[in-house]
């Protein structure tokens, strides 16, 4: 501190512009800072873009296919590992909320009069980039090793879109479940949690290759939901289709399933999220 | 509407305890108020109830003539908080988080980033570039921290606990910085553990314990309300202390590193003649006798019946 004296600069101009443009320009600033966050994390950026593509060429070539997918497995797995790489999400967006509840410049934020959500709005739009940006490099990867598209580019979008709107879903349950667990302990568990959840799909596999009550499980997973339309959309070989209502109506419950996730853990978690001052 | 802060019968509690147990507070305009107390006193909760942090269960609270419960956003518009832990964006430089602050504070963005670069050239950080906060040392983040404070000049600082943590020369760089924001009005809440801070910056303190004011007034009417005055006699031969402490009128308390007894008087004059008689008779060598005003960690003491800080009492008495 070269020199202690403080000229008064009167009051921030803070007057003017409705509550929307100024939530418009919180949720701006802190889409920036998480931006800035990667800028300064090059790598954790890069392993959480390389980590679906590990998990892909794991099982394209060490796993392989199995009973009930006929032709190239590369067409069966690389919609379902889309599918599961958009799931997984749910588990980075709730480390980095977790993370950041437990800091103080939380208590900054809420003290400032900036418009409350925009925490949120930050995460999301900061993650829903990050996972748009794995998803192109799994359709690079995939169409490298063998998988591609035979439908409409109309169709490839809806895909994509429906991928998108998966992962949305996971965003909120993920920053609800941040909120709830609160320590970073907890979190762990629910991170173990969301690998046999996501497993539980159709993926890699058929639920015909599985116990019946583990097939019809995995048929009502949101995610299999998911992966069985876009492999539709994309014209991809679905494997074996289930006569269940859940594997025929897949596109439907596609759209319906993120839908009602977001629309029960998006409320819970902004109310949450400004009850916490209490 | 002459007082920054009201605070009248505000009360939280945290399961069973009471946190805030019927706190009332005024502080004038343009003064600094010093909150002390001991641990689990409830001092930072008063603070994150003034701050828009926490809601007060009971009570009217008020900040700038503002209603926190009623018109967070006006009484945030107001006020600055630099809290015991650094309220910083640690992945980012200085640089980059009073600029995402000043944004947040809606100054715009040419605004924002003219008014970080001033606040960085102004508490000596305007070299650190690129540098993450996390790589900063305490006493830089701390400067930090205060400087992002005071991006809109606030009507109303609260600091809990400024400068723990801090080297002597951190602690009177912040003293500065608060004297000259109150020089140009702002009123500030001070919570410390230094009873010295208090004495220094504070016009008025108020002593907390269990949720509630248990005395108030500036640091000289605390002092006389409570203490009285004492007489302090240092004997130049250890083995004397005893039998000095004994001479003395009222309970002496010693410090023996320091070979020093101190005890209450009533009367000061009365009680050095005699206690300078009563000493050449019995034959103890003095080095040093002095009657004093008891220091705030005395009244301290007093008031709660237990120390803030068992070895600064010590030192003290």
């Amino acid at each position: 501190m070269s020199t202690t004296t403080i000229t008064p600069r009167g009051r921030a101009p803070v007057s003017g512009g409705t509550p929307a443009k100024w939530a418009a320009v919180d949720s701006w600033t802190m889409t920036r800072r998480e931006l800035a966050h990667w800028a300064r994390q090059p790598v954790q950026v890069l392993v959480g873009l390389v980590f679906p593509v590990m998990l892909l060429l794991m099982f394209n070539y060490l796993i392989g296919g199995g009973k009930g997918i006929a032709g190239d497995y590369a067409e069966f797995l690389v919609p379902g590992m889309f599918a599961l790489t958009m799931a997984f999400g749910l588990d980075a967006t709730m480390v980095a909320v977790t993370q950041d509840l437990n800091k103080g410049v939380i208590d900054r934020f809420r003290s400032m009069p900036m418009t409350n959500g925009a925490v949120l709005v930050g995460r999301s739009v900061a993650d829903m980039l990050q996972s748009f940006a794995s998803l192109l490099v799994m359709i690079g990867v995939g169409l490298a090793i063998g998988w591609r598209w035979h439908g409409s580019s109309g169709a490839a979008l809806g895909a994509v879109g429906l991928l998108l709107l998966l992962r949305f879903a996971m965003l909120w349950i993920g920053i609800h479940l941040a909120m709830v667990a609160g320590k970073p302990e907890l979190v762990m568990a629910v991170q173990i949690l969301v690998w046999p959840v996501g497993f539980l799909s159709n993926a890699f596999t058929v639920p015909q290759n599985m116990p019946a009550w583990l097939g019809a499980a995995v048929e009502w997973n949101p995610m299999s939901a998911t992966a069985t339309a876009v492999r539709d959309l994309f014209g991809n070989d679905p494997g074996v289709v289930g006569t269940s209502w859940a594997a025929e109506h897949a596109g439907l419950l596609a759209v319906v399933w993120p839908v009602v996730l977001v629309g029960v853990f998006m409320p819970l978690a902004v109310r949450r999220f400004g009850a916490l001052s209490k | 509407m002459t007082d920054a802060i009201v605070v009248e019968g505000a009360r939280k509690r945290y399961g069973e305890k009471w946190a805030l147990d019927g706190l009332d507070l005024t502080v004038g305009r343009g003064t600094v108020h010093g909150m002390l107390g001991p641990n689990g006193a409830g001092k930072t909760t008063a603070v994150r109830v003034l701050a828009t942090l926490l809601r007060a269960d009971e009570g009217r609270v008020e900040v700038a003539g503002y209603d926190v419960r009623r018109q967070p956003d006006e009484v945030r518009r107001r006020i600055g908080l630099l809290g015991q832990h650094a309220a910083l964006d640690e992945e980012l430089s200085g640089r980059q988080n009073l600029d995402m602050f000043g944004r947040l504070y809606h100054l715009g963005a040419r605004h924002a980033r003219v008014r970080a670069g001033e606040l960085l050239e102004r508490f000596g950080l305007g070299d650190t570039g690129r540098k993450a906060v996390k790589q900063y040392s305490g006493g830089m983040r701390r400067r930090l921290d205060l400087a992002a404070s005071l991006i809109t000049e606030p009507d109303v600082l609260f600091l809990d606990e400024p400068t723990t943590g801090l080297d002597p020369r951190g602690r009177t760089e912040v003293w500065e910085a608060v004297r000259s924001l109150v020089d140009g009005g702002t009123t500030v809440l001070l919570t410390t553990q230094y009873l010295e801070e208090a004495d220094q910056l504070a016009h008025r303190i108020s002593v907390i314990d269990r949720g509630r004011v248990i005395a108030d007034g500036t640091a000289d009417e605390l002092k006389s309300k409570t203490g009285g005055d004492r007489i302090d006699v240092v004997v130049r031969d250890a083995a004397q202390l005893d039998l000095a402490a004994r001479l003395l009128p009222g309970e002496a308390t010693l410090d023996v590193d320091r070979r020093l007894a101190s005890a209450p008087v009533a009367d000061r004059m009365e009680a050095l003649t005699g206690v300078v008689q009563a000493l050449r008779d019995a034959g103890v060598d003095a080095e040093d006798i002095a009657v004093r005003r008891p220091t705030l960690d005395e009244v301290f003491l007093r008031l709660t019946g237990r120390a803030e800080d068992g070895e600064r009492v010590k030192e003290a008495v």
